[in-house]
């Protein structure tokens, strides 16, 4: 049992050097990532990862759902489904078909501030990846009869991620009552009757607004030289031409928030009744110098580690919770969202489990975070900077998602530094600061009983 | 609960079928530079595959044993889940809260899942802490406490997640599916359990399901990542090799899919009707396997381009998403898929579903969508071997199929030597029987029928 008594003794925690330096053991280090603009505004990032003849290719723009007209919710979202229906140069489904054939992988997704696009295949495709993608960068065709029953595909897609799951509904309407001003607010599906309503026009409207090359960044990782992807980028993606100039991203902003809100979805469905708390906190993109790694830190210590203060108190020591958790997500381009959620145990209220979640609360602002803990967070989220070199994707995307929500190339890269940087006083500071009920919304997911049903 | 995801996985696009589908591509394609597998013993007698690569300072390890859910004891279903979600909560002097402390502290990462017939694990570290983790993975399974607030903290857990599927759409038409074709037999158990068993397991069970279950003879292992045989060879001996040499298993009677034709409709009240859907599948065993596994592709698989989702998505924008897969499982082997559809639609895509089934059974594929589904197969397999992680994971599934560490290297010419008549006869032989439907929701359009034939 030598082995058992070295472990117990290593419980303590150190801060290790790792993370993009070399180790010990010979391993080279980090990839060097190119970054580079074309003449027509296109930015370009090139991760490259040689270990396998395999390339991700995603082209980002800089537009999302906090991005549409008013009135118009689920635009972004339903153009991102309809840029599969074909060009005039590659009509119909002559992409996707030719991905399949190749035994590519491909899809698209949307978010508040982003639109992205991606292809995986043998490395040897890139060039032709290019050519399609460019292509569908400006020459979309839409004809009535690819909208229509894709407009029905988005409306089963919100009923499957947010109709038919109660918790889905109430997270919905608590994002709704978090943000009084700022569309972040507004669901990215959108809403039914908008989504319902929207047509052809409307959707190549905000394609000649926003899909232009000077409104995205192309990332390409795998197994790629930053001169080829050049020699490539320049052949395809640089003969599109702007489609127009691309102004500010100025969204309303947030007036002071002087109340805090509840909301409460009662649904029949609902087997494991929750309380959950959004708190408005800035981005990494809005923070000051520190405050987004202090905030990460801080999510990670209430409620997002192996051994999280909250399931400790609320699940371990207490016993009055089922499960527990709590999460900082600052990747955006306006404001970023410190979330908590608990469930109780039956036999204990939501208003339990909302009381020890302020005392977890109001102890970490009273007397802070202690050393050990900082340095289990920051080991944690520095290795996930190594983590992410084990998987092409996973780079790309940080590196995508930071670039089109007014972050840099250098933010992602120095992210172990960053984290390293981040003292007990930070973290207190921040969660002062931004622990404030007045700007946060809870909200309580409840079981709903039917007429003539026990309440039990 | 799902409210923390980042902004990435809030994202309401078409990830989910991609990702679904990717997740279930086993078969390989020509050799990635990646995977020189070598094949290399323990000095302790265990086989490793091993595949050494210092790009990146980390470790992926991966393993299976047999067992999984069909090995609970019928009335303590939902004891092997249990069994591993209890590994990390506290062993040999570790109790929970250093156990916790230490993987998070050594950025250690430590995952168990069970499935019918199997449970795989697996350890994820940087270099420099691997004594560290491999320590931990030996104790999780040669020392777990089984302590009793982590027993009943979890069993909490399990509950609540057990009451929340009875009210899940979706999984209530996939429990029922199971339920249906697999009467009495062990595949048709939840791998969590049911909410009367698992209040009656108790800490000696769990004792004796991880005793009988966590040994050497059914363990596989595949490492992969900054690590050299020797190494890997003593970490590995040092990790499993105070296992028992022998597993006892009971045996799983051999089963074939019941119920086909049937369709079993569950009504509640939700806007979206849920369907699982499914017939006979052929195993990797069979003769017929890759030709089997061609028509699948094709027909409901792992792209945006089969023909249930132009059929169903495409054409007539009845749903999000649609797709299928075989299964295989030791003592069966089936195709199951699931779609979630317009309330008011539901026979109309069951019927679309339905008269798929029979185009295919009758007239198989076209000579051009078998060429198609060959170059995809080919191309694809690389994809699931860009990564430590997803190459451990790979390694470990090709030594439970019994598929040979050359596998990779002549993987291609079983996809070639398929023929169009080939598959004509296995979609016939798949498909002839009809399918299973289980339907959840508000279906007006449909009632539950018994099968025809």
């Amino acid at each position: 049992m030598q082995n058992v008594s070295r472990i117990s003794f290593l419980t303590w925690c150190v801060v290790a050097a790792l993370a993009f330096v070399p180790s010990r053991s010979g391993a080279k280090p980090a990839p060097e990532i190119a970054h580079f603009t074309l003449a027509n505004g296109l930015e370009v990032v090139v991760v490259p990862d040689h270990r396998t003849p395999v390339v991700t290719h995603m082209v980002w723009y800089r537009v999302g759902s906090a991005d549409e007209t008013p009135g118009k919710t689920g635009l972004a979202h339903f153009l991102e489904h309809l840029m599969f229906k074909g060009t005039k140069l590659h009509p119909q489904e002559e992409f996707t078909q030719t991905v399949a054939t190749i035994g590519g992988q491909e899809n698209a997704f949307t978010s508040s501030d982003y639109t992205g696009y991606f292809q995986r295949t043998r490395r040897e495709y890139l060039k032709m990846l290019m050519e399609f993608e460019s292509d569908r960068m400006t020459g979309l065709v839409l004809s009535e009869e690819a909208v229509k029953p894709e407009l029905q595909v988005v409306l089963e897609e919100r009923n499957m991620r947010i109709d038919n799951d109660p918790s889905a509904r109430l997270s919905e309407q608590m994002e709704a009552a978090l943000y009084l001003n700022h569309p972040y607010g507004k669901p990215i599906v959108g809403w039914r009757q908008e989504i319902e309503s929207l047509t052809r026009d409307d959707v190549l409207e905000f394609y000649r607004r926003f899909y232009t090359p000077n409104n995205a960044v192309l990332v390409v990782a795998g197994d790629v030289t930053a001169e080829e992807v050049k020699i490539f980028a320049q052949e395809t993606y640089g003969k599109v031409k702007r489609v127009t100039d691309i102004s500010p991203r100025l969204r309303p902003q947030e007036p002071a928030q002087e109340a805090p809100r509840t909301v409460t979805l009662a649904d029949p469905r609902v087997a494991q009744p929750s309380v959950s708390r959004y708190y408005v906190a800035p981005s990494f993109t809005t923070a000051k110098t520190g405050e987004g790694e202090a905030l990460e830190v801080l999510g990670h210590i209430l409620g997002g580690g192996e051994n999280n203060r909250l399931y400790r108190a609320l699940v371990v020591d207490k016993g009055i919770a089922v499960n527990t958790g709590a999460d900082y997500s600052g990747t955006a381009l306006d404001y970023g969202r410190l979330s908590i959620f608990g469930s109780p145990k039956p036999g204990f209220t939501l208003a339990q489990v909302e009381e020890a979640i302020d005392s977890v609360i109001a102890e970490l602002l009273d007397k802070g975070i202690t050393a050990n803990e900082l340095d289990r967070a920051k080991n944690r989220l520095i290795a996930d900077s190594i983590y992410a070199r084990d998987n092409q994707g996973t780079l790309a995307r940080w590196y995508g998602a930071a670039l089109t929500t007014g972050g840099t190339i250098e933010r992602v890269a120095t992210w172990a530094e960053r984290v390293r940087a981040v003292t007990p006083e930070s973290v207190r500071e921040a969660a002062h600061h931004w622990l404030d009920k007045r700007r946060s919304v809870t909200g309580y997911l409840v079981k709903q009983t039917l007429p003539g049903e026990k309440v039990t | 609960m799902s409210m923390h995801q980042p902004a990435f996985l809030r994202s309401a696009a078409r990830c989910s079928m991609a990702f679904l589908a990717a997740a279930f591509v086993l078969l390989v394609s020509p050799a990635a530079d990646a995977t020189n597998i070598e094949r290399t013993l323990s000095p302790g007698g265990i086989e490793i595959w091993l595949v050494r690569d210092v790009t990146v300072p980390l470790i992926a390890v991966d393993f299976a044993f047999r067992g999984g859910a069909a090995q609970d004891p019928a009335d303590k279903l939902g004891v092997g889940s249990m069994v591993l979600d209890l590994l990390d909560e506290g062993a040999g002097d570790l109790d929970a809260n250093a156990f916790h402390e230490l993987m998070e502290c050594k950025a250690i990462e430590l995952r168990f899942h069970i499935g019918r017939d199997h449970i795989r694990g697996t350890l994820r570290t940087l270099k420099e802490n691997q004594d560290e983790a491999f320590e931990l993975l030996r104790l999780s399974l040669t020392a777990p406490q089984f302590e009793a607030n982590a027993i009943e903290r979890i069993r909490a857990q399990v509950m609540s997640e057990l009451q929340h599927q009875t009210m899940t759409p979706s999984n209530i038409a996939s429990r029922t599916w199971w339920d249906t074709a697999f009467p009495g037999h062990p595949y048709a158990r939840q791998v969590n359990g049911t909410l009367e068993t698992v209040p009656r397991i108790t800490a000696d069970d769990l004792r004796a399901y991880a005793r009988r279950v966590f040994a050497r003879d059914t363990l596989k292992v595949a490492v992969v990542g900054d690590i050299d045989a020797a190494t890997a060879g003593r970490l590995i001996d040092s990790t499993f090799g105070s296992l028992p040499a022998k597993a006892e298993l009971l045996p799983v009677p051999s089963a074939t899919p019941q119920g086909l034709g049937r369709r079993i409709v569950f009504d509640l009240d939700v806007p979206q009707t849920s369907v699982t859907f499914g017939g006979s599948g052929i195993a990797p065993d069979d003769p017929d396997f890759m030709a089997a596994y061609i028509v699948n592709h094709i027909f409901g698989g792992g792209s945006l381009s089969s023909r249930l989702f132009r059929e169903v998505r495409e054409k007539r924008g009845l749903a999000y998403g649609i797709s299928d897969r075989l299964v295989w499982l030791d003592q069966t082997a089936v195709m199951i898929g699931g779609t979630a559809v317009r309330a008011d639609a539901t026979g109309e895509a069951i019927d679309v579903i339905d008269d798929q089934v029979r185009k295919m059974a009758m007239d198989g594929p076209t000579a051009e969508e078998l060429t198609k589904a060959k170059t995809y197969l080919k191309g694809s397999f690389e994809l699931e071997l860009d990564s430590s992680t997803k190459i451990a994971s790979q390694l470990v599934t090709m030594q439970l199929d019994q598929l040979g560490i050359d596998y990779i290297e002549h993987r291609s010419a079983l996809i070639d030597a398929v023929t169009l008549a080939d598959t004509k006869r296995v979609a016939k032989r798949m498909l002839d029987g009809g399918l299973l439907y289980t339907v959840v929701g508000r279906s007006k359009d449909i009632t539950s029928k018994r099968a025809e034939r």
